[in-house]
């Protein structure tokens, strides 16, 4: 059994990042887990993603065509990944850079104004754990405490004094995401 | 008769050389060179603390010639083999000895990065102005107008460009610590190059960085003059393009006498 | 040692570092930078060598003469770089010196791309430079292979006094996973007879790559053919999974032998009788292995990121007992599981023909780039 994620962006947004954390948290929870980031031509244009597999047995392929889940942190994300996303599962987009809704109607989708937010905790630069937030709102892969305990062991200790504010970022997208109701068939 | 009187050794073979004959041709100036390294390395005590680097070329066998440790490079890579053993250790006297096909053609970036790095090394720069090993083709050192096997109607600059100038050119590099040219056409000029060839590898080891003497040197079977005439054509056609001085000279070593 | 989540490049060079390396030359290329800028960070504070080299060209012949001393030293690379190397590498092989280099394939032919490839296969399992020799080739497919492949390595160029050259891929590269770093190392302090280090208080030494006496070379040929099959007898290795009722073999190494595993595994799920047998050496060649499985099995699934390379040693192994099918993705694209499972399910219901050329026919099959095959 196994989970995969895409976090997708510009560069800078963070997703690679919030990608790692995810597979610090999974391995310090005991999971197999591969991250792998695409460090092709497109890094170039200005996107970062990265795929996160978590699972309870050895992994294959670090990479897949339809994950699991997706966090689009920009629309040329959500253009490429919606349509990959597989039936059933999770695709949080990013309200703040995004204009235009989530079209499919067979996976949980929640539009998140995650730059506000970010910036309402007082750093826009949160806004990927507020993405990784509504994820585990949406698809609780793993505990939140798992994911903050993760933060803490693995940031720098110049970056510390940031943990109370990634928490919080951390919290308020789960909590925006959890008021977001689910398709009735998922 | 009985001869009682003491000998008295003036000449012999230098211990740093092997007592075997070697392949270079009859008036060849490559044995001249060798011998002054041997007899350089003797004087300083340091032959068994040396390792040589040989070329390809003619003296791709060198390390037949010398009596300490030696390794065989690739075409032209003899300075990056060098830095790979230096930077191992760094205690030891490494040199490269190679000719201007190796050096000045096809090692032109090896030759280049070591003497910008500063490269503890010495190199005993052969200059020929012609390829011998492969039969008397052109050279980068090559004169103008000079006639060989793949300049048949002489060097002409409009289609195959001018002959380089190594020593002026590596004596520019910040990590070169002493760059000269001398020549072995008489005995004079034999006597500086070993001075200069001893203070190279006395900059080696007082850590100067890149060190090289460039010797012009004589090729009788491939520019098809006997040896005395090659001799005489270094001084009349070499000289004057390639002219003999120091190109770089590390202030403390102004100083020193050899 | 615990496990950290760790990045294949720089796994392959901590390893490198913990297996007692005392220099590393090298010069810029992704996907490999990651190897080379560990080392710079690292090799430094160690008291070591690291020197970032103006070429290829020149890193090879750093690494050539710092083998002369008898250290412990290595190079990294990726495909058009390792073209560059190897002069160096077969005059490397020629002396007969312990060198290790890592290729982490790219995309090409000519400068290609970045992305991960398997298309040095050739070039680097049949050797490569010029001359008869036979490197030692060590193939990763997940970053706690490429830590222990990376101490073999060394272990195993010691041995034989051979190149044993790493290849990885850029997936594999750039790859995170947990994995556990060995314990270090001591280094070197006695190094061996035929060592280049001066002179001191014995007979000159000297090492090179010329037997200049046509019957010299040839016994130097042999002898390192002999050095070879001594490696083909004992330095075999592989990885093998559902192999013991498989009626379908499918063969892959590095990244397309793990996207293989999961199609395998999928593909097992469905209760297709399907195996894989993932080569580790790719020299010496699972030949044996495979020329029994043949004995056995309906057909075989060769899967790879080039467009049909270690395909040829199949077939060599399998010797025409049994029909070959080929899948592959070339130009840095790397196959999804979806593929691979698609090709599985196919030979498990259709007839694969004993002749022709499983090349052809996959071209045939895929119609790449021609009906916009994605």
């Amino acid at each position: 059994m196994q989970t995969e994620i895409i976090i997708s962006g510009f560069g800078g947004q963070g997703a690679l990042f919030a990608g790692q954390l995810l597979a610090y948290a999974a391995m310090d929870s005991g999971f197999e887990v591969t991250w792998i980031p695409s460090y092709g031509p497109e890094m170039r244009g200005g996107t970062a993603n990265c795929t996160v597999i978590i699972a309870d047995e050895e992994i294959g392929a670090p990479t897949v065509l339809n994950p699991r889940a997706v966090l689009a942190l920009n629309l040329p994300s959500l253009d490429k990944y919606e349509p990959l996303v597989i039936s059933g599962g999770v695709l949080v987009a990013n309200a703040s850079l995004i204009n235009r809704p989530i079209t499919r109607t067979d996976i949980s989708a929640v539009m998140i104004p995650a730059n506000e937010i970010a910036e309402e905790i007082g750093d826009k630069r949160l806004l990927n754990m507020v993405m990784l937030g509504a994820l585990l709102g949406k698809l609780p892969v793993l505990p939140v405490e798992v994911i903050e305990k993760a933060l803490q062991a693995h940031i720098p200790e110049r970056h510390k004094r940031l943990l109370p504010s990634n928490y919080a970022a951390l919290r308020r997208g789960m909590e925006f995401a959890a008021q977001v109701p689910s398709p009735i068939h998922s | 008769m009985e001869l009682t009187a003491p000998t008295h050794v003036v000449y012999q073979r230098p211990e740093s050389l092997a007592d075997v004959p070697t392949s270079y041709c009859p008036g060849c100036t490559h044995g001249v060179a060798h011998r002054l390294v041997a007899e350089v390395l003797d004087e300083m005590g340091v032959r068994q603390n040396t390792i040589g680097v040989a070329p390809v070329g003619c003296s791709v066998f060198a390390y037949n010639f010398f009596d300490f440790d030696f390794v065989e490079a690739a075409h032209g890579r003899a300075p990056a083999m060098a830095t790979g053993i230096k930077r191992l250790l760094p205690d030891r006297i490494v040199f490269t000895y190679q000719g201007d096909g190796d050096l000045a053609s096809i090692g032109m970036g090896e030759i280049m990065h070591a003497a910008g790095r500063g490269e503890n090394i010495t190199v005993i720069f052969i200059n020929n102005a012609i390829y011998g090993m492969t039969g008397g083709q052109m050279a980068p050192t090559t004169l103008p107008g000079q006639k060989t096997t793949s300049s048949p109607y002489g060097r002409d600059v409009e289609q195959a460009g001018f002959p380089l100038r190594m020593a002026e050119l590596l004596a520019n590099m910040d990590g070169s610590g002493y760059v000269v040219r001398r020549s072995l056409h008489d005995p004079k000029n034999i006597r500086l190059a070993k001075k200069a060839i001893r203070t190279a590898f006395e900059a080696q080891v007082r850590g100067l960085g890149f060190s090289l003497v460039e010797l012009l040197s004589s090729c009788p079977t491939n520019w098809g003059l006997t040896p005395k005439d090659a001799l005489t054509w270094i001084e009349e056609k070499m000289v004057p393009v390639y002219p003999l001085g120091d190109y770089k000279v590390a202030p403390s070593l102004a100083s020193l006498k050899v | 040692m615990a496990k950290e989540l760790l990045k294949g490049n720089v796994a392959m060079a901590e390893a490198a570092i913990r297996s007692g390396l005392q220099a590393y030359f090298g010069y810029p290329i992704t996907p490999q930078t990651e190897l080379l800028e560990w080392m710079a960070e690292r090799m430094p504070l160690l008291g070591r060598t690291f020197l970032q080299a103006e070429s290829e060209v020149a890193a090879i012949n750093m690494v050539y003469g710092a083998a002369c001393t008898g250290a412990r030293v290595m190079s990294s690379s990726s495909s058009p770089g390792v073209s560059l190397m190897m002069e160096g590498i077969s005059y490397i092989a020629g002396t007969e010196l312990p060198v290790v280099l890592v290729d982490v394939v790219r995309g090409g032919p000519g400068l290609g791309n970045i992305a991960p490839s398997q298309g040095d296969y050739y070039q680097i399992t049949k050797g490569g430079g010029h001359g008869d020799y036979f490197p030692i080739v060590l193939a990763p497919s997940n970053v706690q292979e490429s830590i222990d492949l990376m101490v073999l390595a060394f272990d195993l160029a010691e041995k034989y006094r051979s190149i044993v050259v790493v290849m990885s891929d850029g997936n594999v590269g750039q790859i995170m996973e947990p994995a556990e770093l060995p314990p270090f190392q001591p280094l070197k302090t006695v190094y061996p007879d035929w060592a280049v280090r001066g002179a001191e208080n014995r007979a000159k030494r000297t090492l090179s790559s010329i037997y200049i006496k046509p019957d010299e070379e040839e016994v130097t040929n042999f002898r390192l053919l002999e050095r070879w099959h001594e490696i083909e007898a004992n330095e075999l290795r592989y990885k093998e999974y559902f192999l013991d009722d498989a009626e379908i073999v499918v063969v892959g190494f590095g990244s397309s032998g793990r996207v293989a595993f999961s199609a395998v595994r999928a593909a097992r799920a469905q209760g297709i009788p399907v195996g894989l047998l993932r080569p580790i050496t790719l020299r010496p060649f699972p030949y044996a292995p495979l020329a029994e499985l043949s004995k056995s099995a309906k057909a075989f699934l060769v899967v790879e990121m080039n467009a049909g390379q270690m395909l040829d040693d199949v077939q060599l192994a399998v010797a025409g007992r049994t029909p070959v099918e080929f899948y592959g993705r070339m130009g840095g694209m790397v196959p999804y599981q979806g593929e691979i499972l698609a090709e599985i399910m196919r030979i498990a219901s259709e007839s694969i023909p004993l002749e022709g050329d499983p090349r052809h026919r996959w071209a045939q099959r895929v119609n790449y780039g021609r009906n916009g095959h994605k």
